[in-house]
């Protein structure tokens, strides 16, 4: 058992804050002077109120868009990557790498301008397509070293049936990748549920915000309310501990997918 | 073609999006007075002769440097850990990585409070966010507390390409553990070092979000980067001009820490 003391201490860092705000969530808010609580209460929680739960609402609206439309636009574009003949094929892919690491400040001033003239400030929609800045690139790497994986015969034997590039795509390799996607789907979910930078400026109702933006601007009358936030975060945190849980091994693979191979 | 709704999604929020900032810098641009004039490279004579700015360029170059080498130092024992762990263990880690990192700075902000954080509970008399040195290193070990998670499972993957023979045949040949460390993992390991070492620098260099809620760069502007400077005088101040050039200031860091990984990278093989 010589790994128990390292493991203790890992855990202990990694979720020892964690477990302090799950406390703090459960403290009543007069007693936070004190060192223990007293007793536990659902109290902060109940204070939470309608505008935090539109904010759950938000944002799960703005991650299901952002990977509905990564999902469909990165899928058949990463399957024409692996497995058709074009011009520029790798330069995409390259461009899709070097975009991911684009500072989204730099981006911030002409997109604000943008979705200004579009009517789109200030909407939840404006902010769905700037998310494909970060998600869309993390899509096609994704399943481009997917389909890459597939052996080109199945491709040539789709065409030899007498389908086209498109109907080998819909019909045979699309029904093989649901694996690809779910992984796809969930990295690009937890990674839009957590932007802040795009939604804090493009955002000015209080309504509209998403949750990062609601936690950043969390705000009381006179005193931090401290046990508030900690109910917000514990909110905030909970269904990304469930798709962690549940996705560990995927999550894993699709974060470190290339980072080692290439 | 099949790749072109998605070129051009990339070309229309990115590309487009990085040249118009360089267009913009070039003007004098104030969105509430619909006044935007063309002056040349004026913003740009400002920029280098403004000290925020170079106070802003240190504070982040320092943050990301200080912040990438303690994710490796920690991220390595962590990934070897996890290495010979359980699934649950990893899922644990996983968890500061998983969450907003809004959510993550305000819970730190919570235990670094002067009056009743946990910190002070335990080690009364540092009022960390309040002077300008603790608050930066506060900024710091929360980065360091959310990114390790991502950095050690970058290591963890380059562990697992490491074949297990190659340690019998270390042991075989009677190298103890230090040397087996010093001459088989970290060489074979190099490879997954420097993409972490990548990922994270361009990560760290544009931080925001932590510093945005933890003190939104101050105390007296000592944890102002970058991304927070130029963010203030667009969002703030309003001066889409001045705050473009500082946009496009930040990029050209980014891309320059990029090309110079992309040339040592590149020397590797």
């Amino acid at each position: 058992m010589k790994r128990a003391l390292p493991t203790a201490a890992v855990l202990v860092f990694f979720l020892g804050p964690l477990a302090w705000q799950l406390l703090t969530s459960l403290w009543p808010e007069a007693e936070l002077t004190r060192p223990l609580p007293s007793a536990l209460t659902l109290a902060n929680y109940a204070g939470l109120g309608g505008t935090f739960a539109r904010a759950v609402l938000n944002s799960l609206l703005v991650a299901a868009g952002t990977t509905a439309l990564c999902l469909a636009a990165g899928a058949s574009a990463a399957f024409a990557i692996a497995k058709l003949e074009f011009r520029g094929r790798s330069l995409l892919l390259g461009a899709a790498l070097a975009i991911s690491m684009f500072p989204p400040i730099a981006t911030v001033s002409p997109l604000y301008l943008a979705l200004k003239a579009l009517g789109l400030r200030d909407s939840l929609a404006g902010l769905v397509v700037p998310y494909a800045t970060f998600a869309l690139p993390l899509t096609l790497w994704l399943l481009t070293s997917f389909f890459r994986e597939l052996p080109d015969e199945i491709y040539r034997a789709a065409l030899a049936d007498g389908c086209t590039p498109w109907q080998a795509f819909v019909r045979v390799f699309l029904p093989l990748s649901w694996p690809a996607l779910a992984t796809c789907a969930i990295l690009v979910f937890i990674f839009s549920w957590n932007e802040l930078l795009y939604a804090l400026s493009f955002i000015s109702t209080p309504e509209k915000r998403t949750i990062p933006v609601a936690i950043a601007l969390f705000a009381g009358e006179h005193v931090e309310p401290w046990g508030q936030i900690a109910a917000a975060s514990v909110v905030a945190t909970l269904p990304l501990a469930v798709l962690t849980l549940l996705f560990q091994k995927r999550i894993v693979a699709g974060l470190t997918a290339g980072a080692v191979k290439e | 073609m099949m790749a072109a709704p998605a070129a051009a999604i990339l070309a229309g929020v990115a590309l487009v999006p990085v040249l118009a900032a360089a267009w913009l810098s070039l003007h004098r641009s104030i969105v509430v007075f619909h006044e935007q004039r063309f002056i040349g490279l004026s913003n740009f004579r400002f920029l280098l002769e403004d000290g925020r700015f170079w106070s802003a360029l240190r504070t982040t170059a320092y943050f990301t440097a200080v912040a990438v080498a303690v994710e490796l130092l920690l991220g390595l024992p962590v990934a070897m850990l996890l290495h010979r762990g359980k699934g649950l263990l990893r899922a644990a880690v996983l968890l500061p990585w998983a969450i907003p990192t809004a959510v993550s700075a305000r819970m730190w902000a919570w235990l670094f409070n002067a009056d009743y954080g946990l910190l002070h509970r335990l080690a009364p008399g540092v009022d960390w966010l309040g002077s300008p040195w603790t608050a930066l290193h506060a900024a710091i070990l929360v980065d360091v507390w959310k990114t390790t998670p991502f950095v050690a499972l970058i290591l963890l993957a380059g562990l697992q390409t490491i074949p297990e023979d190659v340690y019998e045949a270390a042991n075989a040949d009677g190298a103890g553990r230090a040397r087996t460390f010093a001459s088989i993992t970290l060489p074979l390991l190099r490879p997954a070092i420097l993409v972490a070492l990548l990922f994270r620098s361009l990560d760290a260099f544009r931080v925001f979000d932590a510093i945005y809620v933890l003190t939104e760069g101050g105390p007296a502007n000592a944890t102002e980067t970058l991304s927070i400077y130029a963010y203030k005088t667009l969002m703030r101040s309003g001066d889409f001009g001045y705050g473009s050039t500082l946009s496009v200031a930040t990029f050209l860091c980014v891309l320059a820490i990029g090309l110079l990984f992309v040339r040592v990278l590149g020397r590797q093989r």
